[in-house]
Order: structure tokens, then C-alpha cells, then sequence
């Protein structure tokens, strides 16, 4: 019988996420963000963490104000529909933290370089752009067929790669399905591989859907039931997108005792997911619960 | 285009638009106007998003919508969005893919036209949206490349869409997050960019093409109530203007009624 993967949130991240790790969040982009992840890596006070992703939303903006972070890796940390995060700008501003700036095609190959276990992938972006002034992991190089200049973008090999997926096994294979971001090839190249699941599921229900499998599940090191893990990022086929608490978080988060008030709030004083479900409210949930249901024909894999 | 500029606030400066539309929404139809029928258009964040909607949904039936999240889609979305991630944006789309996909299509040379917001422009069309006093004295860390960069680089053109302020419309960016025409004629392909460049600017106040010999931005329309001279006063370099400056045209009624149907809580179209 193998091993179960099944872990909570405390001990997955007290088991593999030490202090100065490299941390990959926010790989679907805009959707499926592992806000609940997060939130636990504060609550455990990590200290020193390089963050990578493409645009993480407000959740890279809430490791920084909490002071988990020293090194951002990443295209974009803004809040989507407000603008500036300011925890990010206080950082940067104030010269403690350290940017490494991509762009969402230079993260994906990146990660791409990573997946593939070689040392960089080519490009045609960004080529005459000042992200080159503020990325080491960029050259400029000639193409040895073509003779073109191509960017070489350098392999980003995170130490755990976040992700929130609609359902799991226990033994790490996960179904996702919506966009899908760099969450692939993000997995591929890191380390570890923390999964938080809305549901556990048998694992016949992953195998009869092998093509929706986001990562075969040796390469995982731990599964977490974290029902609405990534509130408010929208989850497809649980939840909606949580607009308000977006707009909430930036005007709470503009002053540092703004954000430490928000952090008392909505991530020290959470215990269970329990606590986050009784903080959101039964009606502000029902708010988010999909109003139309459009399920996918099933697919034949029979022989 | 990238997500903090926020364009959709008139200036103290600016004269309101005639009553019945906003400055937005005057702002997405000129957006959606640039929009050809059939062509490939990669979304990007706020207004933009609208614009789609409404090429799509009047004179542009058969564009194909491309998203940086890993979304293709060729039908309008069922419900209202705010943002591109949002449920309805993925309800029967296309395709559902990976990011690197929606790139590989950009970076092959299958999209037609993209849109992207500024913090900072300078009259070369490039823009900066990563540190406001460059890298020397950071006075204002912005969100940065996001899609954008990728987007100006490699896009058959490119539409800017942001707020027309003096300390946005500066000589010289300070830094450059995605390149327009750099230092001019000739500079993107020395550079090594395979194609592209800004091929219109859509600011709170007037419209600007670029001039095919030197790259320059030239203005060629101003919005309803705004004049040449306040375009002036508020742009950082000696303007050029075309012959014949035109008014921006306003949105009809049926664009506007789209708009209220994409945007009816007004999040990005309202006053």
C-alpha cells in the first residue's frame, strides 16, 4: 500500500517549507491562487522567502507586509481590478527588497527551462527593454541556426511550487481545470509540490480523467482538504471571485498599521478553516456559489 | 495591458465630456474602433476588456479574443466581468491553456493587435510601468511587465491606453518595462524585435498615431471640449499634430447601450 500524502496545513508547511525557501504562488494567475497556503506561511512567520510567480494578485503583497519575503521573482504584484499594492512599493521603495523583474512570457519559460531540466529557453521578448537591467537570468544571445538576437531566459528551479486544485487523491494526483497559467511546467520544475484540494476524491475519480491531471502525483509531497483554499481568487466549478474583499484589502493595506490590522484579522486570528468560513459568513459565501452549472461531456477512455 | 494606471479619471484640468457618456466610455469605443473585423486580439486588463466586448458585439463579430491567463475565446462572455479571470470569461471559451500557450501564439506572429496601459510614455511610444525615477532613485515602484512587455514586443501593433498627464508624458521614459520605437527609426529591428510598435496612443484627452518615417508620436484627434493647447500643456515634449486634428467620435447609442449591458454596476465605465 503506498504511503498517504494526506497532511494539514500546519504540518506540510512546517515539513517543507524552511526558512529562505523559494516559493512558487499564484500559477493560474488570476484563478486558483492558494490564498489559504499563504496565509499559513505567515501565520508560521517563514522569514526570508524568494517569492516566484507571474502576477500573484494580493497574495505576494500580504507576504511582504507580513516580512516573509526578501526576493520577488515576478512579472507583476499589483491587486487586479484596484491597481499599486503598497506593501510592494513600501518594500521596494525602502531598498529591503530585492526584484527580479520578468515578464509573463520570461516567468513561463523560465519555469519552462526548469521543467525541461535545461539551463534556459529563447525568446523574442523584452529584447531591447530595460528588464534586462533589473533580471540577471536574462542575456541576449544569437540564435546559432538563424543568426537572430533572441533573449535566453534562465532556468527558475523553485524550492516548492503552491497549488490549489478543484479535487485530489490522496496520493497527490490532482484534478484542475479552467485556465491553467504556468502551473504546469511551474510544478514540474520545483522541488516539492504542496497541494490544497476544495475535495478529496477516490482515486478512480482522478484516474478516469487522466488528461485533466495537472501532475503525476510521485512528483507531490503533500495534499491538504482546504475547502475554500483559494478565497477570494474564483475557483471554476466551486466559487465565484470575491471583488470585495480585493477592494477591501487595498484600502486596508494603503497605511502599515492598516495591514497589520487586515493580518490580525483575516490570517493570526484563523485557526481552522472552520474560523476562515465563519469570518467570510454564510450569506457572503452563498454570494460566490455558482449560479449556472455547465459541466463538461464525459470523455471515453475505455479499450 | 497592465493593471494600475488607472485611466478612467478625468483630470481637474479637463473639461467634462457632453452629458451623456463618460470619458471611459468614450475612451473603450475609440479602443474598440481600432479593432478590425476577424482579427486576432490579445485582451489585456480594464477598459480593454470592454473594448473587446464591444468590437465584438458590434462591428468586429469575428475577432478572436486571446487572454494572458491561458483563455481563447471567440463569443462575447454570458455575464458581466470585472476582470479577465472571472467565471464567465471561461464559460465555453475556445480554449483553456496554459500561459505559454496564449504566448506562443503572440510570440509566433498570430496576433493582430494588443492593448496596453502606462504609467510613464515617452514620444517613441515607449512606456514604463515599473519604477517611477528609475533605478537610481526609485521614488514610485509600480506593478510592472506583467504581459505588457511581451505584448509590445511582439504584437503585428499595438494600442496604448492610459491618463494624459504632464508627469506621465515625459521626454524620456525611466525605464523601459516595453519597448515602443526605443531611440527611433530602425531601433526595433536592431534590437532584434521581429515585427510591431505602437500604432495608436488613446489618452483621457485626445487620440495620437505614430509617424511612419520618424516614429513620433503625432496627435490626430482631440476628445469633445478639449483643445489642441490643453493637449500641449499637458505632454512633457514639443507635440506634433497632424494637418487636421479631428474630434474624437462619440459613442452611439447602440455602443453605449452595450456598455451599460458589459459594465452595469459602471466599475470601470462610470463617471
Amino acid at each position: 500500500m503506498r504511503p498517504s500524502k494526506l497532511l494539514t496545513l500546519p504540518e506540510a508547511i512546517g515539513r517543507f517549507v524552511p526558512d529562505d525557501s523559494s516559493v512558487a504562488l499564484g500559477l493560474s494567475l488570476e484563478s486558483l491562487i492558494p490564498f489559504a497556503a499563504g496565509h499559513e506561511l505567515i501565520r508560521q512567520r517563514k522569514r526570508h522567502l524568494t517569492l516566484i510567480g507571474p502576477i500573484s494578485d494580493i497574495l505576494f503583497d500580504q507576504l511582504i507586509g507580513a516580512g516573509c519575503a526578501r526576493r520577488v521573482r515576478a512579472a507583476w504584484v499589483g491587486n487586479v481590478i484596484t491597481g499599486s499594492c503598497y506593501n510592494l512599493r513600501r518594500g521596494v521603495e525602502s531598498g529591503v527588497l530585492e526584484m527580479e523583474d520578468h515578464s509573463n512570457l520570461t516567468l513561463a519559460l523560465g519555469l519552462r527551462a526548469g521543467a525541461m531540466g535545461v539551463s534556459f529557453m529563447p525568446a523574442r521578448t523584452a529584447l531591447g527593454s530595460d528588464l534586462f537591467k533589473t533580471n540577471i537570468g536574462l542575456k541576449v544571445i544569437t540564435c546559432p541556426f538563424s543568426g537572430d538576437r533572441l533573449t535566453a531566459v534562465a532556468a527558475i528551479n523553485p524550492d516548492v511550487a503552491f497549488i490549489h486544485v478543484q479535487r485530489a487523491d490522496e496520493f497527490g494526483n490532482a484534478h484542475a481545470w479552467g485556465n491553467l497559467g504556468v502551473t504546469r511546467d511551474a510544478c514540474l520544475a520545483s522541488r516539492h509540490i504542496i497541494i490544497t484540494a476544495e475535495e478529496i476524491v477516490a482515486p478512480d475519480v482522478i484516474r478516469s480523467d487522466p488528461n485533466r491531471v495537472i501532475t503525476p502525483g510521485f512528483r507531490v509531497s503533500a495534499v491538504v482538504h482546504r475547502p475554500w483554499g483559494a478565497h477570494p481568487a474564483p475557483v471554476p466549478g466551486h466559487y465565484n471571485r470575491d471583488h470585495q474583499a480585493f477592494i477591501d484589502y487595498r484600502g486596508a493595506s494603503q497605511t502599515l498599521e492598516g495591514f497589520d490590522e487586515w493580518q490580525r484579522c483575516w490570517v493570526d486570528a484563523v485557526g481552522s478553516p472552520e474560523d476562515y468560513l465563519d469570518l467570510l459568513g454564510t450569506d457572503r459565501a452563498a454570494g460566490l456559489a455558482l449560479k449556472n452549472h455547465a459541466p463538461s461531456a464525459p470523455a471515453d477512455f475505455g479499450y | 495591458m497592465d493593471r494600475h494606471s488607472n485611466p478612467t479619471r478625468p483630470q481637474d484640468s479637463e473639461k467634462s465630456p457632453p452629458i451623456g457618456f463618460t470619458l471611459p466610455q468614450l475612451m473603450v469605443t475609440a479602443a474598440a474602433r481600432e479593432i478590425r473585423d476577424g482579427e486576432v486580439v490579445f485582451v489585456g486588463m480594464r477598459l480593454p476588456l470592454l473594448g473587446f466586448l464591444l468590437a465584438k458585439s458590434t462591428h468586429a463579430p469575428n475577432a478572436i479574443g486571446v487572454y494572458e491567463l491561458g483563455i481563447v475565446r471567440d463569443t462575447v462572455a454570458p455575464a458581466p466581468i470585472l476582470t479577465m479571470g472571472d467565471l464567465p470569461n471561461l464559460y465555453h471559451a475556445q480554449w483553456l491553456a496554459d500561459t505559454a500557450d496564449a504566448m506562443g501564439l503572440l510570440q509566433q506572429g498570430q496576433v493582430d493587435v494588443s492593448f496596453i496601459g502606462g504609467a510613464q510614455v515617452d514620444r517613441f511610444g515607449n512606456l514604463n510601468t515599473s519604477y517611477v525615477g528609475g533605478l537610481s532613485r526609485i521614488a514610485t515602484r509600480l506593478p510592472g511587465s506583467g504581459g505588457a512587455c511581451d505584448l509590445a514586443s511582439l504584437a503585428g501593433r499595438h494600442i496604448i491606453v492610459m491618463s494624459h498627464e504632464k508627469r506621465r508624458f515625459v521626454p524620456r521614459v525611466d525605464y523601459m518595462t516595453s519597448p515602443g520605437y526605443g531611440e527611433g527609426p530602425g531601433w526595433r529591428r536592431r534590437v532584434g524585435l521581429p515585427r510591431g510598435g505602437p500604432a495608436a496612443v488613446i489618452t483621457t484627452l485626445g487620440v495620437f498615431h505614430f509617424d511612419a518615417k520618424t516614429c513620433e508620436m503625432i496627435l490626430v484627434a482631440v476628445h469633445p471640449g478639449v483643445t489642441v493647447e490643453a493637449v500641449q500643456a499637458h505632454t512633457g515634449w514639443p507635440l506634433r499634430v497632424a494637418p487636421e486634428v479631428h474630434q474624437t467620435p462619440v459613442p452611439g447609442e447602440e455602443e453605449l447601450a452595450m456598455l451599460r449591458r458589459f459594465d452595469p454596476q459602471g466599475y470601470w465605465t462610470g463617471s
